[in-house]
């Protein structure tokens, strides 16, 4: 990978609102180039989509969040791609991995309460043909999100002055 | 007890003779100044401005801090946990006075790899208590008293003093502006006299962010070998080089047995307070330092050992990632100096920018301690890193970016007001 390339996919990764004279001047290149970058990365895909790391709670906004895990059966000619696409166009459903292992599937799902969470799952998820089985455990507290630790404690103080 | 005996009258005292007293039998020796007992050599070491600069930032509120000389980076959390995990295993005992063998073995691979520098791990590292012991008895170990060391400056502040306390004579050679702080040939040739016993490096420098560049490194050899000189090489800034690569001064042609190359995991792994560096050079030259260290320290914490193994060893990911970050930072204040009217030299390594402030009528500590009280950024006046220091200041962009913006906007300000 372009060293450029890497320095601006590394910044916007930490804080997609950088802008790109800033990012110019954390990397020597011009904020033209920057933009030009920038762009070709949104253009092939590179870069995904900008989004927000929200802590709902301290705006009283009491979201529940389950990880389900779900064993399916394949039909014929069939890989994962058609049960995973039926089940990521739900907007509950926050994210959706194939997993190794016992399960075949793990997804999150957020909801306004546990019923309404344990309703979708329920009606939505268990009753489809490939669902053999659902495994539903209720997230309590989230600690780091995408490399962001939500609650950090205290930063330890350094010398002000040192050689 | 003592406290009481102001208020018995002196009467009840019997005096046994002209210096110790007794009361009830209880002996009373008298006071003394105890600053009497100081050695000469060290109230023969130059004591350091920045002393001033601790007492002048404590109290002030708001400060923005360019003044650290260590990474704003916690030590990566795999290497923390390795320790943890050493501790929970009850490993606290003394090592080996070399150090464990597995850390000496893994910088014999490190070293093998980067350069292709040979250290056999039993006879040829030290492990020691950071860099600054492995240069006090690297320096113990080589200099007899009288003999002359070509220090060159700006430097790291700790040359000079371990050079006197090692009964030495620093002599000064100055790097400047022009040739970007690196060391040429041509400027150290004046300086060796027939009592010059051995040349002080430090690249990536400390304050000036230099780097060597291999053809003047070439010359330097030459001339170490037509003088036969030693020379303690502190590369503990390495693995901070941003442009070019770096070279160690040992890996120049015929340069491995005239060299101890200092480094340690300070700055590359942000380890400063776990305080772990090493030496490598001849078996003559290491059993030497160890002869002195097994008395002064032992050995070094063996924690940090167990630390330093797991950076080697799994570090470089994170490593370079700080590295990267500093990189971009280093731009930032660069272009930021330059904003502002203050001409700053690329700094090619370290994590220090150097800028010139010769031309605004303040000598660097007046300059520095206006800026901290007026503007409240801490910033280093570059004459204590030598003379040739005057005229600068150093800026450390170990600091985060949000701190750095905030640093030069108000340093903007300040040479506004000045130049006004």
């Amino acid at each position: 990978m372009d060293e450029m390339i890497q320095h601006i996919l590394e910044i916007l990764e930490n804080d997609a609102r950088t802008s790109p004279e800033e990012i110019a001047a954390l990397t020597g290149m011009s904020a033209q180039d920057v933009s030009q970058a920038i762009a070709k990365l949104e253009e092939t895909g590179v870069i995904r989509h900008y989004k927000t790391i929200v802590d709902w709670d301290l705006v009283g906004e009491n979201y529940v969040y389950a990880v389900i895990e779900l064993k399916v059966t394949l039909e014929r000619n069939q890989g994962y791609q058609v049960i995973a696409e039926r089940i990521y166009k739900f907007p509950e459903v926050r994210s959706v991995r194939l997993l190794s292992g016992d399960y075949d599937i793990s997804l999150t799902v957020r909801g306004k309460s546990m019923k309404d969470v344990a309703f979708f799952v329920a009606e939505k998820i268990a009753t489809l043909d490939q669902v053999q089985s659902t495994s539903t455990r209720f997230v309590l507290k989230t600690y780091k999100e995408d490399g962001v630790i939500l609650h950090e404690p205290e930063s330890i103080q350094r010398l002000p002055v040192s050689f | 007890m003592r406290d009481n005996l102001n208020l018995i009258p002196l009467s009840r005292f019997i005096f046994h003779s002209t210096h110790i007293a007794y009361y009830r039998g209880v002996c009373l020796r008298p006071a003394c100044d105890p600053s009497k007992f100081v050695s000469e050599a060290v109230k023969s070491i130059p004591s350091s401005g920045i002393r001033r600069f601790f007492d002048l930032v404590s109290g002030l509120e708001d400060v923005v801090s360019l003044g650290v000389g260590e990474p704003d980076f916690i030590t990566p959390w795999h290497i923390r946990e390795m320790c943890i995990h050493s501790l929970e295993k009850g490993q606290t005992s003394y090592t080996s006075n070399y150090g464990l063998p597995e850390l000496r073995e893994e910088l014999t691979r490190t070293y093998y790899r980067r350069y292709g520098l040979d250290y056999n791990p039993a006879s040829e590292i030290l492990i020691t208590t950071g860099v600054s012991e492995a240069l006090d008895i690297a320096i113990r170990a080589v200099v007899n008293p009288g003999d002359e060391v070509i220090v060159v400056q700006p430097s790291y502040v700790a040359y000079v003093p371990s050079v006197i306390l090692a009964g030495g004579k620093p002599i000064i050679v100055s790097t400047h502006r022009d040739d970007d702080f690196s060391l040429t040939a041509e400027a150290l040739k004046p300086a060796i006299t027939s009592k010059t016993k051995a040349i002080v490096l430090n690249f990536p420098n400390n304050p000036t962010g230099a780097i060597m560049q291999e053809e003047g490194m070439e010359d330097i050899a030459d001339l170490v070998v037509e003088n036969d000189l030693f020379v303690i090489s502190d590369e503990v800034y390495e693995c901070l080089t941003y442009e070019g690569t770096h070279i160690p001064f040992s890996s120049l042609e015929g340069m491995k047995d005239r060299t101890v190359m200092l480094n340690g995991f300070s700055k590359a792994y942000a380890m400063t307070g776990l305080r772990l560096g090493f030496a490598m050079g001849a078996p003559d030259i290491i059993h030497s330092m160890m002869m002195i260290h097994q008395y002064c320290m032992l050995c070094a914490p063996i924690t940090a050992q167990v630390g330093a193994i797991e950076a080697l060893r799994n570090g470089k990911g994170e490593m370079e990632r700080m590295v990267r970050e500093y990189d971009r930072r280093r731009h930032f204040i660069i272009k930021g100096f330059n904003g502002i009217g203050l001409e700053c030299c690329n700094p090619k390594g370290a994590f220090y920018a150097f800028p010139y402030i010769g031309d605004m009528g303040l000598s660097s500590s007046d300059f520095a301690e206006r800026l901290l009280n007026e503007k409240k950024v801490v910033t280093i006046p570059g004459d204590v890193f030598g003379e040739a220091g005057e005229g600068f200041l150093r800026c450390a962009y170990a600091a985060s970016l949000d701190d750095i913006k905030k640093a030069i906007e108000r340093m903007g300000d300040f040479v506004d007001n000045l130049k006004q």
